[in-house]
């Protein structure tokens, strides 16, 4: 990288450079700053991953640093042995995620379909009945009071998963993606051969618009996954299906929860809990919790760009 | 939309009747999922908001319902939390970091994307894109451990180098000085990303002709973005700023719960209209006032929206959003 020479910022100033770009000191200065905040967003997750590989001694002697005095995988081992807790909230995030998805991404194709549609009688009712919820709401309390006592969403695998079943944002992203790829004479020509509107749906509509379908999946997916509000809200009594997220913020309230889970380890507990690499293992298990994302990452980051851009500009 | 004419009896007309009729009953049903969760779970919550004028409390039988209808009215004494200095300070943080947070993130994602759009290399561009984004994908807890290295009172980098400097460590988590900063720095890192990319979008689709007529009358690189890309995502701006206007009484819960560690001695500087309501019915159960509480916030918030899309709409009509 190079740094900015004081005659090129003479040319800035003055103006007297090519005109369709910005002459090189210009251009030195947008990198560094582009790419010194660039550092900035991911320093942190680095930051955490080299503690999770710091030994306790090393953060006992230096505290969290980027260079520890020694390294260990003390707190990865320890995770396979806190056993059930950690991988079951592991098989939870990924089952209410998965499921959630699915489910998700069948409602709000299915709700975009007919506002497509120009000619379909209703559409002004159902726009409205979606929009109207993105700017007026019962607020949190009478929304929770409701879930849990009149809908039964409470401490069960359905609480966690249906107050996000549905989007209006995510039906605007995908009622655009619609638009821009499927050509009204298309269903006209399929509704005079005869086929039905669900077929017309599946057989020709949902081929056209993958990319949409992938979008909205993306997006769903990622606010499963990263869901840990609703947890809160529901999950009194039956911790065994809390998923991951909501592990880790329960981790940070509670000082001595590490401890009495590993207490269910049995016989040697207490030597186990005297040795318990506590800092590094919660490092570890953010560790954990965003490799799934960190892997997935350059591959869907295509898709939850067009997406994003799409409902930020409709929505 | 296809008009039933039943006056004028020509068959075909009857056969695409009975059609219309076919094809508006199967797009409903296809409506009608999404349609059922919109009713159960947002706007049958909209007549919970009677509780917010009620003494909510458990009758026999104990139904929600029920409870609602027995519970006497109180008229408007569940908003008298309103009076309390506690609700000052909640509006002045909700505010006052909402306002700041439009502004910078405004001038720092505009700048940042007319850079990136600027820049030579194309490789460079979408790698600096691709890592500013990342945050915005990771969750307020992750984000409050990546906080937590930093600022942990035992073992966290900043405490230790103060310590190994011969210094007081700050106990961050019961200070409350350096949180309005520390609360910017994380807003920022978590969402310049996303609308960098956003006005990035915008300014790839200004037709580049204007820059070429531009350049032929004379004018530099900065007469450009002034005269040519700011007007060109005008209509992002707005409409960018019209979205963030009407969740102006709307806090990112995540943010100010979990970063803080829901620090009580940090409430001064921490505490927003969401994490007051939440509190308000987590740790006092009181349902009345936290119902008040947040349907003021639903309520200011929908004027809010209708306004600023209605100043909008005579400022210039097409960046409208309704």
């Amino acid at each position: 990288m190079t740094t900015i020479n004081p005659s090129a910022r003479k040319k800035i100033k003055a103006g007297s450079f090519s005109l369709n770009r910005f002459g090189p000191g210009a251009q030195a200065a947008f990198h560094i700053i582009l790419a010194l905040f660039s550092l900035l967003c991911i320093i942190p997750f680095i930051f955490v991953v080299i503690i999770s590989f710091s030994s306790e001694e090393s953060i006992r002697q230096v505290g969290f640093s980027f260079t520890p005095v020694s390294w260990s995988v003390e707190a990865f081992t320890y995770t396979f042995r806190l056993g059930n807790a950690l991988w079951r909230s592991y098989f939870n995030s990924f089952l209410i995620t998965i499921v959630g998805t699915i489910l998700s991404v069948a409602i709000t194709i299915l709700y975009a379909y007919p506002l497509f549609r120009k000619d379909f009688r209703f559409r002004g009712f159902f726009n409205f009945l979606s929009f109207f919820t993105m700017i007026f709401g019962g607020g949190l309390v009478p929304t929770f009071v409701i879930c849990k006592s009149v809908l039964g969403l409470s401490d069960n695998y359905a609480a966690l998963i249906v107050p996000m079943l549905f989007s209006p944002f995510n039906v605007i992203i995908m009622r655009t993606f619609l638009q821009t790829a499927v050509p009204t004479e298309l269903i006209e020509a399929a509704t005079i051969d005869g086929s039905g509107e669900y077929n017309t749906l599946v057989r020709i509509v949902l081929p056209i618009v993958k990319p949409g379908i992938a979008t909205v999946a993306l997006l769903v997916a990622l606010s499963y996954w990263n869901e840990w509000f609703l947890s809160l809200l529901y999950l009194n009594k039956n911790m065994d299906i809390m998923p991951l997220q909501y592990l880790l913020m329960r981790m940070q309230r509670n000082a001595d929860f590490l401890a009495k889970n590993s207490s269910m380890l049995g016989a040697d507990a207490a030597k186990a809990v005297a040795q318990l690499p506590s800092q590094s293992l919660k490092m570890a298990l953010v560790v954990f919790i965003v490799i799934p994302i960190a892997c997935a990452y350059p591959f869907f980051q295509r898709y939850v760009v067009a997406g994003l851009t799409i409902g930020s500009v409709k929505g | 939309m296809t008009t039933i004419q039943t006056a004028v009896p020509k068959p075909h007309r009857r056969y695409s009747s009975i059609a219309a009729k076919k094809k508006t009953f199967w797009l409903t049903t296809m409506a009608l999922p999404g349609a059922v969760w919109l009713l159960l779970i947002r706007y049958l919550p909209m007549f919970g908001i009677v509780i917010a004028f009620k003494n909510y409390r458990a009758f026999r039988p104990n139904t929600f319902w029920n409870n609602i209808i027995q519970s006497e009215w109180v008229g408007l004494k569940n908003f008298e939390f309103l009076k309390s200095p506690d609700t000052g300070i909640m509006i002045r943080n909700t505010l006052g970091y909402n306002i700041l947070w439009i502004i910078l993130g405004l001038v720092i994602s505009v700048a940042f994307a007319i850079m990136m759009s600027e820049l030579t290399s194309r490789f460079l561009a979408k790698t600096y894109q691709t890592l500013m984004f990342f945050p915005y994908f990771l969750s307020w807890v992750v984000a409050s451990y990546f906080v937590l290295a930093f600022l942990d009172p035992t073992s966290g980098m900043i405490p230790f180098f103060q310590k190994a400097a011969g210094l007081k460590a700050t106990n961050f988590y019961h200070d409350t000085t350096w949180w309005p900063l520390i609360l910017t720095i994380c807003n920022l890192w978590k969402n310049l990303g996303y609308s960098s990319v956003l006005y990035l979008a915008a300014i790839t689709g200004i037709d580049t002709t204007q820059y070429e007529a531009a350049a032929v009358d004379g004018a530099t690189k900065w007469q450009q973005i002034w005269h040519v890309t700011l007007p060109g995502i005008r209509p992002m701006i707005v409409i960018l700023l019209i979205m963030n206007v009407g969740k102006i009484f709307n806090a990112d819960f995540g943010l100010f719960y979990n970063v803080p560690q829901n620090s009580g001695s940090l409430y001064p500087v921490t505490q927003v209209v969401d994490t007051y309501v939440y509190r308000a019915y987590a740790n006092t159960h009181n349902m009345g006032m936290s119902s008040a509480a947040g349907f003021l916030q639903s309520f200011v918030g929908m004027i809010c929206i209708i306004g600023a899309n209605a100043l909008v709409r005579k400022i210039d009509a097409e960046s409208s959003l309704f």
